[in-house]
């Protein structure tokens, strides 16, 4: 409100509702994003732990092997099973919202949205089989 | 076919109560109805003293917009026969302060619509020998869908941003800013980014989506937003360059 109202019989009090805690159970929707908010958490994890890796093949392979055995423990394993899920959701509800952020002309025409979610999905795909085959290989 | 549909309609009186509640009414079923059309058999027949807001019924105005089942909705659009069966809920827009009944105040909205300079901003005016603005099909393209808005204000009660942090400027007038600034004609963009930048600005939006969900007019203001968000990180990284400058 721009200025505090004074309440006289010809401008009585307005009534305002108080957001409910646990408005984001209100709708599927709103779940969704309260759950996409709460767990990049778990996408931060995982780029620590991308960082904590290299520091430990920065610093040969006896500190690499304790940092693998570290990761081999059952609470560690679980904790990265379910930041992978976290992440896969990210990934997915993030490719799937790209079209709306990015406009992409071409020809002065707005491409359609599932082109556009589409070419992110395809380079994700040859990105991950690129990544897959290094370690395949190696 | 029922005969009748009952219409649960909130109501709040300040001058005699502290809180709004519910009241029931029945009126006739019929499949042309839209829920504006059960609201004014209500004011006409069943009790006049009923207050809400409305003016064109055909989605143009922008006035009736209310919660119709939960769901932010203009009334003029929402007919009786697409409602799940059972009593109809019909509240206040949510997140306003609620004036009476079903009207609420949206003082604030205007407000911060002011703010974002909704107009066409000129650092020089063309003498008007030299005729008017001229702009290719291209380029009003750019611009048209954010300029289908009709400030009816569905976005900002759909958007839980707003009823959290109400200082949020909001949708609709972030989606009105961006109507201004792919206007090829316009000149006031780099005045509109330093308003948005700012903290109650663009980058309070976290991208719930459900203002362009309940757009009644496909303006899409959560793209907007987000394509808004893209052009102020582009302009603050041009501006760490040696060669960017402030």
């Amino acid at each position: 409100m721009s200025a505090p109202a004074r309440y006289t019989p010809y401008h009585p009090r307005w009534y305002r509702h108080r957001v409910s805690v646990w408005w984001w159970l209100q709708s599927r929707s709103y779940t969704g994003f309260v759950l996409r908010e709460l767990t990049s958490v778990f996408v931060a994890f995982f780029a620590l732990e991308l960082l904590w890796q290299v520091r430990a093949v920065g610093r040969g392979p006896e500190a690499y092997a304790r940092f693998l055995d570290r990761l081999h423990t059952p609470a560690l394993l679980a904790l990265n099973g379910l930041a992978l899920l976290f992440l896969l959701f990210h990934s997915v509800t993030w490719f799937n919202l790209a079209p709306t952020a990015m406009v992409v002309r071409l020809r002065g025409k707005r491409l359609p949205d599932l082109v556009v979610a589409g070419a992110n999905y395809a380079a994700w795909v040859v990105l991950s089989a690129a990544v897959a085959l290094i370690l395949l290989r190696g | 076919m029922p005969q009748t549909v009952t219409l649960s309609v909130a109501r709040y009186r300040p001058e005699k109560e502290s809180e709004p509640s519910f009241e029931s009414y029945e009126v006739p079923f019929r499949r042309d109805w839209v829920v504006l059309d059960a609201l004014n058999y209500i004011k006409d027949r069943l009790d006049g003293s009923l207050s809400f807001r409305w003016s064109c019924r055909m989605g143009v105005c922008g006035s009736c917009g209310m919660t119709v089942n939960g769901q932010p909705r203009l009334t003029c659009a929402s007919f009786l026969s697409a409602e799940p069966p059972g009593p109809i809920r019909v509240e206040p827009l949510r997140y306003f302060p609620i004036v009476r009944d079903l009207v609420v105040d949206i003082t604030d909205f205007m407000t911060k619509l002011r703010k974002v300079k909704p107009w066409i901003v000129r650092r020089e005016e063309k003498p008007l020998a030299e005729g008017e603005y001229r702009q290719t099909p291209d380029q009003l393209d750019a611009y048209k869908q954010f300029s289908m808005c009709i400030n009816c204000l569905l976005c900002y009660s759909a958007c839980p941003i707003y009823g959290l942090e109400p200082s949020f400027i909001g949708p609709a007038a972030i989606a009105l800013a961006q109507r201004y600034n792919q206007d090829s004609r316009d000149e006031g963009s780099a005045e509109r980014l330093q308003i948005l930048s700012e903290h109650d600005g663009m980058w309070q939006c976290t991208f719930v989506g459900e203002c362009t969900k309940a757009c009644p007019k496909h303006v899409d203001p959560a793209g907007a937003i987000q394509q808004y968000k893209l052009t102020s990180a582009a302009h603050w990284f041009k501006t760490l360059l040696p060669w960017g400058g402030r």
